[in-house]
C-alpha cells in the first residue's frame, strides 16, 4: 500500500497570456486557469501505480479558493482525496516559502499515514523555477528524483523505487531510497481520458481546505515575510529581427547561403 | 448500471443555463454537458445581451455579471463600395437602470451564468460530447456521452446543443443534414483597443456602449450583416451571411471580414487595434417555417437547436433564454403528473406560440426565402439610395425639383415602376 501525494499548482493558460509591454507583468485578468501541464502527469502517475501497488493518492495544492479547480481535476483523474492550503499568510510566498508550506502539509499527512512518495511537475508553466519540487524533498529529506520519464519499479519491501531521468540526449536509470519525492517530465505517461463516473465524483466531492493554523507553521518563514525572492524586472524578450529569405533556385541559393555561412565565419572554408 | 438523473440537459448556453437555473431552483435533479472546455468557450454570438429576458432567469444581474458596455446607442449604416448612409438611435435612458441591452464575451458571461446554475444546484460537466440519445421503444430516456461509462438514464432530456443539432435529427424532430439555406455562418473579430479611443472614436461617455450594424457592402451585397459592437476595452467586428449565398459567390467569409475591415467608413474605427480572437459558428436563420418538431416523448429542444433566432434584429440570445425557462416550466409541470410523454410537454410549444419568441418569427416567417430570392434588395438598393443622397447632398446650383426628378430617373432605370411597386408591396408584406 503506497502512500503518495501529489503537488499540483493552478497556473493561468499560458497560450493566453500576454505581457503588458507599460508595465512589463504578465496580464492575468480574463486567462483562464489550468491544472500546471506537469502536474496532470504526475497526478496520473500516482493513479497508475496505485492500481498496480494498491494505496492512496491525495491531491494538495496551495492558493486561493479558485485553485479548488485543479484539484478537482485531480480527483476526476483518480485521487482519492484533495488538499487546499489557502490562507491570506501564504500569498506572496515565493518557491522557498512554498517549498516550506508545502512540506510541512505533507508532514502533516505523514503523521496520520507514513507517505512514501511525493509527486511534483518538473516545473510550473508559469513561474519556471522548478525549485519547489526539490525543495520539498530537501526539507522533508526525502530522496530527490527529478525529471523523471519512467517509473520502472516500486518496491515497499526493500524499500526503493527505480525510475528513469530524462536527462540532454541521455537517460539515467537510477534507483532510490523511501520515501522519494519525483518531478516529472510529461513523457512519463498519457494523460487518460476520464469516465463519466469519475468526472461526476470529482464535481460533488468535497475538498477539505487547511489554513495556516491546520499547520504548524514559523509564521516568519510564510508568505511576503518568508520570501527572500524579489522580482527586479520582468520583461519580453526583444522581438527577433527578421530573417532574411535568399531567393533564387535551389543550387544557387545554397551557393549563396554557403559563401555567406564562411564570411560570418559560421562554418569552416574548405 | 446506469447514471441516473432527472433531467439531462445537453449544452451549457444560454438556452440550456435558462433551463437549469430554473429546475435546480426548483429542487430537481439536473445535469448539464457541455462540449467545450468550460461553458462559453465554443459559444460565439455578435455579443448583445438584453437585458429584460435575462432577468426573467437572473434578476439584477447586471449588478455582477461581467458585461462590457450598457448600449445606449444603435446604429444602421447602408453600406456602398465607397459611401455610407447612416441612421441611429441614442437615448440615455439606456445608459442606466433598467437598461436595455449589454455588449458581453460570451466566454466570460456564459461561465458565470453556469456558475449561478452550479450554485443553484444543478450539475455541469464540462468537456463531454452528448453523442446518442437512449430509446425505450418511441421514447427518449436519457443520453450517451462519450465517454467511458457514459450512459446517463433521466425522465427527459432537453437539446440544447446549439445550431449544429445532430441530437434534435438523432430525435426524430428535424430532417437529417444541413439546409445551406437556413444556416448563416458568421465570423467575428475581437480587436483590443484602449478604452478612451473607443469611447473617443465612437463618441460615447466613459463605459457606455454603442453598435453599429451594416448592411450592403458590407456583406458584398450578400443577404446578412455585418457588426461592429464596442467591449471594454475591445471591438467585436464580424460579418453573417447566409451560407447558400456564400456558396453561390464562392466567397470565404474570413475575406468578407477582411473586406469590411479595410472598407473607408470602418477601417478608421479599427486603426491601431490588436486583433485579439477570431471566431467563427453557424447561425440558424431559417425563421419560422424551418423550425424542428419542439418536443417528443421525454424530450425538449430550445434555443439555438430550434432555429429560435431572428435574423431581422439580430437576436437570438434571448429567444434561447425564454424557451429554456418555459422548456423548464413544462417539465415542472409534467412533474407533477409523473409523465413526460409528448402529450404532456406539448405546452411548450403552446407557451413559446404565446410569446414573443414564435409570434416575432412568425411575423417574419417570409422573410429568409424572400430575400434570398430577391437579392437586389441588398445590392441594389443600398447602391440607389447611397447615390439619391448623393445627388440630393450635392450643391451645384441644380433646382431641388431637377434634382428629384433626375433620381427617379436613376432610379426607374434599374427597376421599372412595376417592380418597385411590387418589391414595396413585397417588402411591406414580409416585415410589416
Amino acid at each position: 500500500m503506497l502512500q503518495m501525494v501529489v503537488c499540483v499548482k493552478q497556473v493561468p493558460d499560458t497560450a493566453e497570456v500576454r505581457i503588458d509591454p507599460r508595465t512589463n507583468t504578465l496580464v492575468r485578468a480574463g486567462v483562464p486557469a489550468i491544472i500546471n501541464p506537469f502536474d496532470a502527469h504526475a497526478v496520473e502517475a500516482a493513479v497508475r501505480l496505485k492500481e498496480k501497488y494498491g494505496g492512496r493518492v491525495t491531491a494538495l495544492s496551495m492558493g486561493p479558493l479558485q485553485a479548488e479547480e485543479v484539484l478537482r481535476r485531480a480527483l476526476g483523474m483518480g485521487a482519492d482525496r484533495a488538499i487546499l492550503l489557502t490562507d491570506r499568510a501564504f500569498a506572496g510566498s515565493d518557491t522557498l516559502a512554498t517549498s516550506y508550506i508545502l512540506a510541512r502539509a505533507i508532514e502533516a499527512l505523514s503523521r496520520e499515514t507514513p507517505v512514501d512518495l511525493v509527486f511534483c511537475g518538473k516545473q510550473a508553466i508559469d513561474g519556471d523555477t522548478a525549485q519547489v519540487g526539490p525543495g520539498i524533498a530537501t526539507r522533508l529529506g526525502f530522496t530527490q528524483l527529478t525529471y523523471c520519464m519512467a517509473i520502472d519499479a516500486v518496491d515497499l519491501e526493500q524499500g526503493y523505487i527505480q525510475v528513469q531521468r530524462k536527462l540532454e540526449g541521455k537517460r539515467e536509470i537510477i534507483r532510490g531510497r523511501l520515501p522519494a519525492l519525483l518531478t516529472v517530465v510529461k513523457d512519463l505517461n498519457e494523460l487518460s481520458y476520464l469516465s463519466l463516473p469519475a468526472l461526476i465524483r470529482a464535481a460533488l466531492a468535497t475538498i477539505t481546505t487547511w489554513n495556516k493554523d491546520n499547520l504548524d507553521l514559523d509564521p516568519a518563514q510564510i508568505g511576503l515575510k518568508g520570501s527572500p525572492t524579489s522580482v527586479r524586472r520582468i520583461f519580453a524578450p526583444p522581438a527577433r529581427p527578421g530573417g532574411e529569405i535568399i531567393p533564387g533556385e535551389p543550387r544557387a541559393a545554397a551557393a549563396t547561403l554557403v559563401a555567406r555561412l564562411v564570411q560570418m565565419k559560421i562554418i569552416a572554408d574548405k | 448500471m446506469a447514471l441516473r438523473f432527472e433531467v439531462v440537459i445537453v449544452g451549457a448556453g444560454p438556452a440550456g443555463l435558462a433551463a437549469a437555473i430554473t429546475l435546480a431552483r426548483a429542487g430537481v435533479e439536473v445535469i448539464i454537458f457541455e462540449r467545450g472546455e468550460h461553458p462559453g468557450s465554443k459559444n460565439v454570438m455578435g455579443g448583445v445581451l438584453y437585458r429584460h429576458p435575462t432577468e426573467t432567469i437572473v434578476p439584477r444581474f447586471y449588478q455582477e455579471a461581467p458585461l462590457e458596455r450598457p448600449v445606449v446607442e444603435q446604429r444602421l449604416w447602408l453600406l456602398t463600395d465607397e459611401a455610407a448612409l447612416t441612421l441611429g438611435y441614442k437615448s440615455m435612458t439606456f445608459a442606466g437602470e433598467p437598461y436595455n441591452a449589454f455588449t458581453v464575451l460570451r466566454a466570460r458571461f456564459d461561465r458565470w451564468l453556469a456558475e449561478q446554475a452550479v450554485a443553484a444546484g444543478a450539475l455541469l460537466i464540462n468537456e463531454t460530447v452528448v453523442e446518442d440519445l437512449l430509446w425505450e421503444k418511441d421514447r427518449v430516456v436519457g443520453v450517451r456521452a462519450g465517454r467511458a461509462e457514459g450512459d446517463v438514464r433521466a425522465e427527459v432530456v432537453i437539446l440544447a446543443e446549439g445550431a449544429n443539432s445532430l441530437l434534435t435529427q438523432k430525435a426524430g424532430l428535424k430532417k437529417d443534414g444541413i439546409n445551406t439555406n437556413q444556416l448563416a455562418v458568421a465570423v467575428k473579430e475581437i480587436i483590443a483597443l484602449p478604452r478612451e479611443k473607443i469611447e473617443d472614436r465612437f463618441n460615447l461617455e466613459e463605459g457606455q456602449g454603442c453598435t453599429i450594424e451594416l448592411l450592403g457592402d458590407a456583406t458584398k451585397g450578400m443577404m446578412g450583416t455585418a457588426f461592429i459592437y464596442t467591449n471594454k476595452d475591445s471591438l467585436s467586428v464580424g460579418v453573417g451571411v447566409l451560407l447558400s449565398s456564400l456558396v453561390r459567390r464562392r466567397l470565404n467569409p474570413n475575406d468578407l471580414l477582411e473586406h469590411l475591415k479595410s472598407h473607408p467608413m470602418v477601417r478608421r474605427l479599427l486603426t491601431g487595434g490588436e486583433s485579439k480572437e477570431y471566431q467563427g459558428h453557424l447561425i440558424p436563420e431559417g425563421g419560422y417555417r424551418a423550425i424542428p418538431k419542439l418536443y417528443g416523448n421525454g424530450v425538449l429542444v430550445a434555443g439555438d437547436a430550434a432555429m429560435l433566432v431572428n435574423g431581422i434584429h439580430r437576436e437570438g440570445s434571448n429567444l434561447a433564454m425564454t424557451s429554456g425557462l418555459l422548456a423548464a416550466k413544462t417539465i415542472l409541470a409534467a412533474r407533477e403528473k409523473g409523465d413526460y410523454s409528448a402529450a404532456n410537454l406539448a405546452p411548450y410549444r403552446e407557451m413559446l406560440a404565446e410569446s414573443f419568441v414564435l409570434q416575432d418569427l412568425q411575423k417574419y416567417q417570409r422573410a429568409p426565402f424572400f430575400f434570398d430570392q430577391n437579392p437586389h434588395f441588398f445590392t441594389l438598393y443600398p447602391q440607389l439610395l447611397s447615390r439619391a443622397a448623393r445627388e440630393f447632398l450635392t450643391v451645384d446650383n441644380v433646382p431641388k425639383g431637377e434634382k428629384q426628378k433626375r433620381i427617379w430617373r436613376e432610379i426607374t432605370a434599374e427597376r421599372s415602376r412595376i417592380q418597385l411597386a411590387g418589391d414595396l408591396y413585397h417588402f411591406w408584406r414580409v416585415m410589416g
